[in-house]
């Protein structure tokens, strides 16, 4: 009896959770790999796990806010999301009119994004993780070598107001991954571990092994000056935070997943 | 009589006393004593007009605040950059700040901007030059304050990595210090910065033009410009005085790579403070303002005329951009600068030989004329330079703003209109295919040669009524009237 009635938690647990995330995932395959701040000695490795296709939409947010209401605009803490949190929306649950549903959510802050996907049985990807999954092109892991990839990234840069453009309006992946180049920036669980002191040129004589300056200021390839990028605006955020241009996506780990 | 001279003695003793005090203040040992008492809003400019001089105010708290506006601008004509501003222009708003103040700056990133950015002051004493207090992410922003120490015309430009790519896209600008009691008052005064860019097309490759590391580390410019742009200064553009004034000059250097050879064709500078400093030099001609540098230059304007600013690293100048003008009306003064006098042959060996170069141009005449293909085809090409980028690819012009050439009536109605078009420019409403567009097209600054063939590809092309215009068409529309 006690079994069974184990098993119909169980099922439910999973039927809910289940309900709950409609984002789909797909597995990505750990590996070892050398992030593009690293020096050959630093290489990083990766275990299994899942990742949302598609960074996390307007629409999905909404429903989110409705059934978690602290993190409605009016009710949230100015601790833990800044003044400019959902700043475009209408009213608490419904979107401005520039808006799209299938937008990717922006002007959200860490501290929504972690409990948006601790919610969903998720959590945020570490950067490390983040650029495993990055590194691919559409046809290859790991493409940064190609000027073409790196092309593609910085030509983001120059296009204005893409966080209005719609999820899955870049290239999948080799992953078959949508979005992580050329849409909108995307929280990591530990950004904050990017020690960018504000004064990057300072970081040359900064020997610290997350962030090789020397490398990246001294970056006469494409590859380091692309990703650059990516860790200055880590590196100037600051959990409360919400951009116009910054979104997330969740991941879970493969053992929970088995667990199941 | 005795009272009125005790309060003669009186008041001058009060003088003495009052003199003496002001000599005092005027003369700190140390800038950093200098106290402050009143708040103030700086008055912030965009190039080329710099704010009001301090005169004789004392210092005080200048607010100070600046806005960073990642933006698409004009390069030049048909080319277009996205460039990272200070105030929204490039250079950036100057600001102009006296000895002993105590400059609050806020700095402000907005909201649809991509990147994080700083401001590094060199006019600022401490760290980073402000770069470390004022790193901001977008939607956000950061404040800190400095007081200004030295006297001087100093650089701010970015310092967030890449550092290069940042001030490559035009983050950078000038604050000046004036000394106590300001600098002379002079007629005019103006901004000017140079700055290298770096695009992934050539110099005039119309479009959106990216911003290109391999050659800004190989420090192979595309453009070297004044104020942000090619034109910037150059024709409604070009600053102005008259006879008699005389002019100040803020010249910065944003590089990120060049040094600029600085040098006003036609004129002398009576005073350069050397590198914005306090040495003055005299009857100076070209002075060379470091990447990341400043001078001020003072100059007397004597006779009318355009005077051309440039980059005397000459092909920078009339290759690259690095132009500017200014524009002196007044009267002439036939005693400084004549114009031409006499006009005559000059016979070096004596006047015995005189072979002008004509059997050649004979000889290369009948090799211009091209077919009809050749003409098409080299039209082409001129048109994807010259016209493409408001006509479009196809001719099909851009709705309300510029009209069709593909189908056009107004076009094939009159061919000669068509080729004073192009050479002279039109202004005003006109009605292509029942459409009425009211706009501007300016003079388009290529050979007879090029016009012929450019009409002749668009009249052979789209549609349209398949003319073939001549070199000699081209000329007579530009002689007649």
């Amino acid at each position: 009896m006690k079994l069974i009635f184990r098993l119909i938690i169980c099922i439910l647990f999973f039927w809910i959770n289940h309900a709950d995330c409609q984002s789909k995932m797909v597995s990505i395959k750990g590996g070892t790999y050398i992030p593009l701040y690293g020096r050959d000695s630093l290489q990083v490795t990766i275990d299994d796990f899942y990742m949302d296709v598609y960074p996390v939409t307007n629409q999905e947010y909404i429903k989110f806010v409705k059934e978690n209401l602290k993190w409605k605009r009016s009710s949230v803490k100015r601790l833990f999301a800044d003044g400019n949190y959902l700043m475009d929306w209408k009213s608490d649950t419904e979107l401005g009119t520039a808006q799209s549903e299938n937008a990717p959510i922006t002007t959200i802050s860490w501290f929504a994004a972690n409990d948006y996907c601790k919610c969903q049985g998720k959590r945020l990807p570490t950067i490390d993780e983040w650029e495993y999954v990055a590194m691919a092109n559409k046809d290859m892991a790991d493409a940064r070598q190609l000027e073409t990839y790196n092309e593609y990234i910085l030509g983001w840069y120059e296009k204005p107001k893409t966080f209005n453009n719609k999820i899955g309006s870049t290239f999948k992946n080799y992953w078959k991954i949508y979005d992580l180049h050329g849409l909108v920036w995307e929280w990591t669980s530990d950004f904050s571990s990017v020690l960018v002191s504000g004064e990057s040129r300072k970081d040359v004589d900064n020997d610290s092994n997350l962030f090789c300056g020397s490398a990246a200021i001294g970056a006469t390839d494409l590859m380091n000056y692309a990703a650059f990028m990516r860790y200055a605006i880590r590196g100037s955020l600051k959990a409360k935070y919400t951009m116009r241009n910054l979104g997330f996506r969740c991941v879970k780990d493969e053992r929970i997943n088995i667990g199941k | 009589m005795k009272t009125s001279l005790k309060f003669l003695i009186l008041c001058s003793a009060l003088l003495v006393i009052s003199c003496g005090d002001s000599d005092k203040e005027s003369e700190h040992e140390n800038t950093a004593d200098i106290s402050v008492s009143t708040e103030m809003i700086a008055e912030l400019t965009a190039p080329p007009n710099v704010p009001r001089g301090v005169g004789k105010r004392k210092a005080k708290k200048l607010i100070v605040t600046m806005e960073i506006l990642e933006k698409e601008g004009t390069m030049t004509d048909g080319t277009t950059y996205n460039y990272w501003t200070f105030g929204g222009s490039v250079p950036g708003s100057f600001i102009r700040t006296r000895v002993g103040d105590e400059v609050e700056f806020t700095l402000s990133n907005h909201p649809d901007n991509k990147l994080p950015h700083n401001i590094d002051l060199h006019a600022v004493t401490g760290p980073g030059g402000g770069a470390t207090s004022s790193f901001v992410a977008p939607g956000h922003e950061k404040k800190f304050n400095f007081k200004t120490l030295n006297p001087g015309l100093y650089v701010y430009h970015c310092a967030t990595a890449p550092v290069g790519m940042h001030i490559a896209n035009g983050m950078y600008g000038l604050i000046l210090v004036e000394p106590e009691g300001g600098l002379p008052r002079v007629d005019k005064e103006y901004y000017i910065m140079q700055g290298d860019f770096y695009t992934k097309g050539e110099n005039g490759d119309p479009g959106l033009q990216a911003f290109d590391m391999q050659k800004a580390v190989d420090e192979d410019a595309d453009y070297v410009v004044f104020n942000g742009r090619v034109g910037s200064l150059t024709g409604d553009n070009a600053i102005t005085a008259n006879v008699g004034e005389t002019v100040r000059l803020y010249v910065g250097n944003g590089g990120p790579n060049l040094v600029s050879s600085f040098h006003v064709i036609g004129e002398i500078f009576d005073k350069v403070h050397v590198e914005g400093g306090s040495t003055i030099n005299e009857n100076v001609q070209t002075t060379l303002i470091p990447a990341g540098g400043a001078a001020i230059v003072e100059f007397r304007v004597d006779v009318p005329g355009t005077f051309i600013l440039v980059d005397h690293s000459i092909f920078r100048a009339f290759n690259k951009g690095a132009l500017g003008m200014l524009k002196v009306q007044g009267e002439e003064n036939k005693a400084i600068y004549s114009g031409v006098v006499q006009e005559g042959i000059y016979h070096p060996e004596g006047g015995g030989i005189q072979e002008m170069p004509n059997a050649e141009v004979e000889v290369s005449a009948p090799l211009k004329s091209k077919t009809l293909a050749e003409k098409i085809a080299s039209g082409k090409l001129v048109y994807a330079k010259t016209c493409f980028a408001c006509h479009q690819a196809n001719g099909e012009g851009i709705p309300n703003a510029f009209p069709p050439l593909a189908a056009s009536d107004y076009l094939n109605a009159d061919v000669n209109r068509a080729i004073e078009i192009v050479v002279k420019g039109k202004t005003g409403a006109i009605t292509v295919n029942g459409v009425t567009y009211n706009s501007i097209m300016t003079r388009q600054a290529i050979s007879d040669d090029e016009v012929a063939d450019v009409l002749t590809y668009v009249y052979n092309s789209w549609g349209n009524n398949k003319a073939n215009v001549t070199i000699s068409q081209v000329g007579q529309v530009k002689n007649g009237h």
